[in-house]
């Protein structure tokens, strides 16, 4: 297939950044997004330019670590993480624009490659159950019914990419938090925090810039885990039990 | 012998022993060294550091469980966070002696299954201690809120493992690595936001530094930046993860390396059964020259899944839908009817090459065995392999383009872990005072061969339980010396990693990383692969210390060193990746038996299964750095089995 890319370029932080034209004529359907962006990569070092940074890690889908605005969607066409997507997603002849994460929260670092470091903030403010390595009770003192440890674990496949952030209108990152909120709040052991944790996660999540919710539903969608909207609902539920009770 | 070169490539120094491990009953081991490790009062704790390369399932729960001891600790990963280390990849599960099934499970029986699953190439006291502490993992883990499966009662779920009989593994559908590292992960940020941690995102260590013979620190360059900083410390803890990636194409992710172990080695520490590889039997076949790694499908699937060939080479390009079961070769359960799919990953590895090497393999290139579940969707109903196996299967079909719900999987055996890395005594301490080394980075617990769901085991018992009570004993007699920030150490180090930075940027040859990086990987994946012979090793050699030169005199990194540089990056992880190679070579040529991942042609039985040479080679095999230009040096550790009696493994 023969492929026209339009990439974000952007020497460092804080400078201006610009769209750059690029061709690529010979990429297999098999290929994924990446691999594509690799094979590009080593095109450009060998007319002695520079290649465009972007992140990713463990290309299977689950760390988190690639995220890439494509043709103006969070991780492109499909419902996976940008490393997932393969190149039979487009076609012959297709014009492609790959952006960075555009968010406040997210400075671009180079091309395309954003600091997520607010989201371990966000996650040190409250997202974790205070239990110091040899306290636990046996495993099995606490039976937990299945289909809250099935919704803990539907929450808790988050995989903190961004997406849901890249793909809000209002840069929130509600999702996010409301995935975490739900994973720890079904569980028996998340009782004891639950309430002080929601209050202090949102504080920071407001802290760090990102903006406010309006329930459109752009990150559910953007998901590639898809994590339901209603972690959302969640979140609001227990913000205001919360706060009812004065935290 | 001793001082001579021998078969060209080594020489041999004096033996080494683990000194740390108590003698007497196996079962009182750990706590009787546990008893005698000295305290350090809690006010004392925070006068007391430690520096943490890596926050993988090992890195994270060492850096968690040293921070909630009040230790001061600083944490570096090359990832922009924490939460992203290769742990995260981890999909089947993790083992714990609980026998909550009642199927005859102990820890006496998973020390016995591990010890045999590795083929006798591991420590007793080691592995006994791991299952010892394998059932508090899960209580850790539990109590963090790790959503394992459950079943309706609301109790734990098991499932079975390659090598075992019982059921003793716990998993969170296809995601246990992801979920356990959560868990490490949100301990981890709970001390950053205590204090006692601090963390260093996309920072990677390049050097390792030594002041009177003890680890005091590192040289890190921050990525962001291109600064290279010094940190010093009481003691200096790797779990900076294996070295899959020498073979370029593995299940690891892109940015595993051996850099913060090599360069330990270099400095000194010992590497100990560098050759020891875990191929994994059930990955997603290449599909192509671009491709830039391998994806596994979870050993788990082999708990439903059946694997099969035509038993006709003329068959192999029909659609196997329509090849009927008598023309179907269930090859593993035929010649290992008592494992059948569930034989050790080694045994399942070469059992599919032999299949593809005779001409029945399936798919583009003919190397790929169908891994098939319409006998299972006939027994339990599409909706229950969905719940067990969901996420695995999207995988699958998103990658391939094809619906394994439909029509059989294509699996073929890909590099996925190494069993090898740098030599600990019993404490996890590297013949380098002060430098311990946790996880996959260690060589410790797994022999020649790694049972499935023993990684997350190990990396958490590592990281929670044994490094937080060994490293104490030695920081007990801490606080060190404080260094100097001149110290000839540590000026050598900076100078070093800032020359290697030079070098590699003004370089301005016609070769990319990735070119050399892949020659590397065929080199490797060809002659010391999943079959290994002695022409070939030394035929690898020759090429690998040929390519050596050339990328030393023709690599091409563009760009500066002030900033993000993802070239720069892999310059330095390839050039550590290749010394690696020869070193692996030169260890798998020198252990002339199979044992385990270590496959030897020249050492097979009739039968063609691994055939071990005890008499000569039950030993750990320790290698020291000679230097640039001198042979490395062969130190032997003698492994001795008083428990478990070594016997030819079978899984008929």
């Amino acid at each position: 297939m023969k492929i026209t890319l339009e990439i974000w370029r952007q020497a460092g932080p804080g400078t201006a950044g610009k769209m750059v034209t690029y061709t690529q004529d010979d990429v297999s359907p098999d290929m994924s997004f990446l691999e594509m962006l690799d094979v590009l990569n080593e095109q450009l070092q060998e007319r002695g330019e520079e290649p465009v940074a972007f992140d990713s890690d463990c290309r299977e889908g689950i760390c988190g670590m690639c995220g890439l605005v494509i043709n103006g969607q969070a991780h492109g066409p499909q419902v996976t993480t940008t490393c997932q997507l393969h190149m039979r997603s487009f076609k012959d002849g297709d014009r492609i624009t790959i952006e960075p994460w555009r968010a406040d929260a997210f400075p671009v670092l180079k091309d395309l490659v954003v600091d997520r470091s607010a989201f371990d903030r966000i996650i040190q403010a409250g997202g974790f159950i205070s239990v110091n390595t040899g306290a636990a009770p046996e495993a099995h003192a606490a039976p937990v019914q299945k289909a809250k440890a099935d919704r803990a674990f539907d929450a808790a496949t988050c995989i903190g990419c961004g997406a849901c952030v890249a793909a809000c209108p209002n840069a929130a990152a509600m999702l996010f938090l409301g995935a975490k909120v739900t994973h720890l709040g079904e569980l028996p052991q998340g009782q004891p925090e639950r309430d002080a944790r929601v209050v202090k996660m949102l504080t920071q999540h407001d802290h760090e810039g990102f903006g406010g919710c309006t329930n459109v539903g752009a990150c559910a969608d953007a998901c590639p885990k898809e994590i339901p909207l209603d972690v959302i609902s969640q979140l609001n539920t227990d913000l205001r039990r919360s706060m009812a009770r004065g935290n | 012998m001793t001082d001579g070169l021998i078969a060209g490539y080594f020489r041999e120094g004096a033996p080494i022993q683990d000194t740390k491990a108590p003698s007497g009953p196996i079962e009182q081991r750990w706590s009787t060294r546990r008893f005698d490790a000295h305290l350090v009062n809690p006010a004392n704790r925070r006068k007391l550091s430690v520096i943490i390369v890596g926050t993988g399932l090992a890195g994270a729960s060492a850096g968690a469980t040293l921070g909630e001891a009040g230790y001061q600790v600083k944490s570096f990963c090359y990832q922009d966070s924490p939460r992203r280390a290769h742990s995260i990849a981890a999909q089947g599960g993790i083992n714990a002696a609980k026998n909550y099934k009642e199927d005859g499970d102990s820890v006496f029986r998973l020390f016995y299954d591990t010890v045999k699953g590795g083929d006798y190439r591991s420590r007793e006291s080691n592995v006994y201690r791991l299952a010892e502490v394998s059932a508090r993992i899960i209580d850790q883990c539990v109590a963090q809120g790790v959503p394992f499966a459950r079943e309706y009662g609301g109790l734990l779920d098991n499932r079975s493992f390659g090598g075992v009989q019982v059921s003793r593994t716990f998993y969170a559908r296809g995601q246990t690595g992801q979920q356990l590292l959560i868990g490490a992960y949100q301990a981890l940020e709970r001390q950053i936001a205590a204090g006692t941690v601090e963390m260093f995102t996309r920072h990677e260590m390049l050097e390792l530094i030594v002041v009177d013979g003890r680890a005091r620190g590192i040289v890190v360059r921050d990525m962001v930046t291109g600064e290279i900083e010094t940190h010093l410390a009481d003691a200096v803890v790797l779990a900076s993860g294996g070295y899959g990636n020498v073979f370029y194409l593995s299940t690891n992710a892109m940015g595993c390396n051996v850099t913060a172990t090599w360069r330990a080695h270099r400095k000194g520490a010992y590497f100990g059964n560098p050759c020891y590889t875990q191929i994994h039997p059930t990955c997603i076949p290449v599909s192509g020259d671009h491709q830039s790694k391998l994806t596994l499908m979870s050993e788990s699937l082999r708990n439903d899944g059946r694997i099969w060939v035509p038993k006709d080479s003329a068959d192999k390009d029909k659609d196997p839908r329509l090849i009927p079961e008598e023309d179907r070769d269930y090859y593993l359960e035929r010649i290992y009817p008592s494992f059948g799919n569930l034989v050790p990953r080694d045994i399942a590895s070469r059992a599919a090459k032999y299949q593809c090497d005779a001409g029945k393999g399936v798919g583009p290139g003919g190397l790929g065995v169908y891994l098939d579940f319409a006998d299972a969707i006939k027994r339990m109903g599409r909706a229950a392999v969905e719940a067990k196996y969901g996420n695995l299967f999207d995988m699958y079909a998103q990658i391939t383009g094809e619906d394994p719900y439909e029509t059989p999987m294509r699996i073929y055996p890909a590099v996925h872990y190494v069993m090898g890395g740098l030599w600990v005594d019993y404490d996890l301490e590297s013949n380098i005072p002060g430098l311990f080394v946790a996880g996959e980075a260690n060589f410790s617990d797994h022999g020649a061969n790694r049972l499935g769901a023993s990684a997350l085991m190990q990396g958490l018992a590592d990281g929670y339980f044994v490094l937080p009570n060994t490293i104490r004993e030695y920081l007990s007699h801490g606080p060190y010396p404080q260094v100097a920030a001149d110290a000839p150490a540590v000026v050598e180090a900076q100078t070093a990693v800032k020359e290697r930075v030079r070098h590699f940027l003004s370089c301005n040859g016609t070769r990319t990383v990735d070119s050399f990086h892949k020659e590397l990987g065929k080199i490797m994946w060809d002659y010391c692969g999943m079959e290994r012979t002695e022409q070939g090793l030394t035929h690898a050699i020759e090429q690998i210390r040929a390519l050596k030169k050339e990328f030393w005199s023709n690599l091409k990194v563009l760009g500066t060193g002030d900033g993000i540089n993802q070239s720069l990056e892999k310059a330095g992880r390839v050039a550590d990746l290749i010394e690696l190679g020869e070193l692996m070579c030169i260890d798998a040529l020198h252990r002339r038996e199979s044992c385990g991942g270590h496959f030897r042609a020249e050492s097979q039985t009739e039968d063609g299964e691994a055939l071990r040479h005890d008499d000569e080679f039950a030993y750990v095999a320790a290698w020291e750095w000679g230097g640039d230009d001198a042979p490395p040096i062969l130190h032997k550790e003698d492994l001795v089995y008083e428990f478990v009696e070594m016997k030819q493994r079978s899984y008929k």
